[in-house]
């Protein structure tokens, strides 16, 4: 499939009507860490595994808020994503300036699909290596799109992208139909319960995730480690605890937990390489 | 190779045309636009008149106008300069139409839009000489704000330009409060118009009331308002100041 001879510019089409370098930086995004988004009829929730380059470091940041209405969570080459983020926050606030309105989130997300599209049509240029999670409210409601290196953009009630993330969006589609009409409350569980999925085994601790809340009267924000351990103390039942050990469990649980997102990767790659989170 | 550095006045005459078109004095005016907020939404007013100086040059101006669906502007000062104005919000409207994603500009929108356009223009000492009144209705909400050419904005519940800063607020404080129908409405608006009628020398007895509410803008056919000159103090003005005219 990849290493032919077409795949060498953005800008030479393969005889089969592809242009594989925007291919490639979608795969990208397949190798960064799961990111995941749902909406319900008055909030969105954000939500992202926190991933760290080495047990000496902190993790990589992954969601931005661009405005007390919009937030983003980010799958891909970070420094793409901070870039763009910094691209959002600026329209929006460059939006809410001359109008004293906030800028609608369908408007902010076209905006950015055309300077993603830009990317793939100049010979200097490359793709941006990064899809975007872009959660937001405005008049119309309640929005969750997801902007790809492509330039496309979609409307979703709820997806995940990044590595692992198909367990994720297994999990959202057996459930999506509740989440329009979903409490707040629910929404966060479905989005920690999403991210529980794409850990696969690993156990579900408040410091590897972080998650994030908008909704109606509610400006973006993030939620702190207690409250997102209350959530997953619910459900969790910490199997380590019904065994012998019980604390002694904890420590190889631990330890396995950094080897776990030490060796985090997408399809046959042997490393992560380190620009990608 | 060899080039000459070319002396001209050509900066000198660049300079020259700059200045000449910078705004220094309003040409055709209007007078004043009083406006309320109503029960349903705005009340707007307006005579036709266009001033050339003293000279009452042009009957038929339109002061008023609709602007996308939830928005009317009404505009005191240089009619050109409003012309202007209109130019540019045509284009707002016309792009924010293309979208076409069931968001709309609102009367705050385009109030906070014309604000930076005005303070912008005063910054580069070129303003648009005009005195703007901008009321809309959007999701049941009333609104109504003014914006002058250096670029003082704000939002009230009634609001007059020119003249009308004088002789129409003052009734207006005393006479206006909230939910009036339409008919209270319309009877304050006249009242203060024709205060104007008879004690501003640029106005005209030809006027147009406009409103807008959720539904929409409607500007009504020209009429003129009924006037009595037969008040005693009119029959000899100068009784009480002799010498004066």
């Amino acid at each position: 499939m990849f290493r032919n001879q077409y795949d060498t510019d953005v800008t030479t089409w393969s005889p089969t009507g592809r242009l594989f370098q925007v291919e490639y930086a979608m795969e990208a995004v397949k190798q960064g860490s799961a990111a995941i988004g749902l909406r319900s009829r008055s909030h969105v929730v954000l939500a992202c595994v926190n991933k760290a380059q080495s047990e000496l470091s902190s993790h990589q940041r992954k969601i931005f808020k661009v405005d007390d209405h919009i937030g983003v969570a980010i799958a891909g080459l970070t420094a793409d994503g901070r870039v763009l983020s910094r691209y959002m926050r600026s329209e929006s606030i460059n939006h809410s300036f001359t109008y004293e309105s906030p800028l609608s989130v369908g408007r902010l997300v076209v905006r950015l699909a055309d300077k993603a599209q830009v990317c793939t049509q100049r010979s200097w240029k490359r793709p941006y290596g990064v899809g975007l999670l872009v959660g937001g409210l405005d008049e119309s409601g309640a929005h969750l799109y997801y902007n790809c290196p492509s330039g496309n953009y979609f409307e979703y009630q709820a997806f995940a992208i990044g590595s692992r993330s198909q367990a994720a969006k297994t999990y959202l589609e057996r459930r999506y139909e509740s989440f329009q009409e979903s409490s707040r409350e629910d929404l966060i569980k479905d989005a920690i319960m999403a991210i529980r999925e794409t850990l696969q085994g690993e156990t579900l601790k408040s410091s590897l995730c972080t998650v994030s809340v908008l909704g109606v009267e509610e400006p973006f924000h993030f939620l702190d480690q207690e409250s997102i351990q209350k959530v997953i103390d619910t459900f969790e039942k910490v199997p380590e605890e019904e065994e012998d050990a019980g604390e002694g469990e904890a420590e190889p649980e631990a330890a396995l937990v950094a080897a776990g997102t030490g060796e985090q990767g997408g399809s046959g790659d042997q490393d992560v390489a380190p620009m990608e989170m | 190779m060899t080039f000459t550095i070319p002396i001209e006045n050509g900066d000198a005459g660049k300079v020259a045309e700059a200045e000449s078109q910078r705004t220094l004095y309003p040409y055709v005016t209007g007078t004043s636009i009083v406006a309320i907020k109503y029960k349903d939404g705005v009340l707007m007013a307006s005579d036709m008149g266009g001033s050339y100086g003293s000279t009452l040059r042009y009957k038929n101006i339109e002061r008023m106008k609709a602007i996308g669906k939830h928005s009317l502007l009404g505009a005191s000062g240089e009619i050109s300069d409003f012309q202007e104005i209109l130019r540019y919000l045509d284009e707002l409207t016309l792009n924010d139409n293309m979208w076409d994603d069931g968001n709309s500009l609102g009367p705050k929108e385009i109030h906070n839009y014309l604000t930076r356009v005005m303070y912008n223009r005063r910054n580069k000492f070129n303003p648009l000489w005009n005195t703007l009144v901008l009321g809309g209705v959007k999701n049941g909400k009333s609104y109504l704000g003014m914006v002058s050419m250096i670029g003082v904005s704000f939002e009230d519940d009634h609001v007059a330009t020119g003249f009308g800063n004088h002789l129409a607020r003052p009734i207006l404080r005393d006479e206006w409060h909230a939910d009036l129908s339409f008919e209270d409405g319309v009877k304050l608006l006249e009242k203060c118009m024709r205060v104007l009628l008879y004690r501003d020398r640029s106005a005209i007895n030809k006027l147009q009331i406009a409103k807008i509410t959720e539904e929409g803008v409607t500007v009504s056919q020209p009429y003129s308002l009924k006037t009595f000159w037969e008040y005693s103090s009119f029959h000899n003005p100068t009784a009480s100041a002799e010498g004066s005219w």
